[in-house]
């Protein structure tokens, strides 16, 4: 930088050149940041999504989602080993399109939500696996439990935005049964599981 | 013969006494059942059905009741109870009513809270209110379980306060309840 400095301030006094040593200097320090690559989960435009499915008797689904959360990721596909997630789910924002089941949902035979109003996922180690795809290990907390969990990622795409941002945008998928996390409705044999789908945009911060 | 008189009640008012005595009780029962039930009982769907249509049946019937009330004479209070009976029964009634009625209504805004309707059996639909709060089901839930509760405990006290009259204190408040004065 010094250097670079020196060498306008001896070809030449002008003022042209201030401004381009200017230019040159607060090139390099706000091309430093991007380095870290830290994203914040745009929940506030929700371009996120936290849906869910059960097996409904084995013959259908029932989806629903979280509407609210956060969470922010570190993502640098240079530098995968640095790469990590946390999201922090309002569980009383379940939302499966029927009240009376909502409820049900937060009542004490599921989500527990009067007691564990939140639930978490901490990423402890990010895998590539090539092709775009990782694997997200992690802490899954839900109803007070919290067990190690894997999530399947993709990345799904990243750029510019129209608007002066930089968006980086993923798809992550995991499987848990409802009894390893204390939800102690029997659905059924079929309904044993949760698919977790989450579906997330971070603007680079 | 079907209105009050002042010396004790008509048939209206005795008919639509234990009909709600019944309903309370059979709601409350299968209501504290229901919630229970495992997902693959044939009652799932059917007992919550019920409970809302028969619940939807009560309320029209207190409605009807509470319209008859201020269409009727209350019998006199007998004269052997005190002054602080008297004020006591008084305020037992209408706290009963009270709580009868937040039940009921709290009932509704469990099942509406997203708009939906409640089918009373496959009769007629009662259309939504408006949706009031965010969390209206949970809330809604919560008070109509407490309510519940609370109304069982009157019931007991009441029961209890009938059976006194009727055995120790030897006199007319549990009959009059039962059957209807000879005089016209």
């Amino acid at each position: 930088m010094n250097k670079g400095v020196e060498l306008y301030k001896k070809s030449t006094t002008g003022l042209a050149a201030m401004l381009l040593s200017v230019a040159v200097l607060s090139g390099v320090f706000i091309a430093a940041p991007v380095q870290s690559a830290e994203y914040k989960i745009d929940t506030q435009g929700a371009h996120a999504f936290i849906q869910f499915k059960v097996s409904h008797l084995g013959y259908s689904f029932v989806m629903g989602r979280f509407n609210e959360f956060s969470g922010e990721f570190n993502f640098d596909a240079q530098n995968i080993n640095d790469a990590k997630v946390s999201v922090t789910i309002n569980t009383q924002s379940v939302d499966s399109n029927h009240a009376e089941r909502d409820k049900h949902l937060r009542g004490k035979d599921f989500l527990n939500t009067a007691a564990f109003p939140k639930a978490t996922f901490v990423s402890t180690s990010v895998v590539e696996q090539g092709d775009k795809k990782f694997t997200i290990n992690g802490d899954l907390t839900f109803n007070g439990v919290t067990k190690p969990i894997s999530i399947d990622a993709l990345a799904i795409g990243a750029g510019k935005d129209p608007w002066g941002g930089y968006r980086a945008g993923f798809s992550g998928t995991t499987r848990f049964k409802m009894k390893d996390y204390n939800m102690r409705m029997d659905l059924g044999p079929a309904s044993a599981y949760v698919d977790l789908t989450l579906v997330v945009e971070g603007i680079k911060q | 013969m079907f209105k009050n008189q002042l010396s004790g009640y008509g048939i209206i008012a005795i008919l639509l006494h234990w009909l709600s005595a019944a309903l309370i009780i059979g709601l409350f029962g299968l209501g504290w059942w229901m919630v229970d039930l495992s997902y693959y009982s044939q009652w799932y769907q059917q007992a919550p059905h019920i409970h809302k249509s028969v619940g939807l049946i009560l309320l029209l019937l207190t409605l009807l009741r509470l319209l008859w009330n201020m269409v009727n004479i209350k019998p006199a209070p007998l004269a052997q109870h005190k002054k602080w009976q008297q004020l006591s029964a008084r305020w037992a009634q209408r706290s009963m009513y009270l709580i009868m009625l937040s039940i009921m209504f709290s009932g509704v805004l469990i099942s509406t809270a997203d708009g939906r309707s409640i089918w009373v059996f496959d009769w007629f639909e009662l259309p939504a209110p408006k949706v009031l709060i965010a969390d209206q089901a949970v809330v809604a839930g919560n008070i109509h379980q407490w309510l519940a509760y609370t109304l069982i405990g009157l019931v007991f006290i009441h029961t209890l306060a009938a059976l006194k009259h009727h055995f120790f204190d030897k006199d007319q408040t549990l009959m009059r309840m039962l059957k209807l004065k000879n005089a016209k």
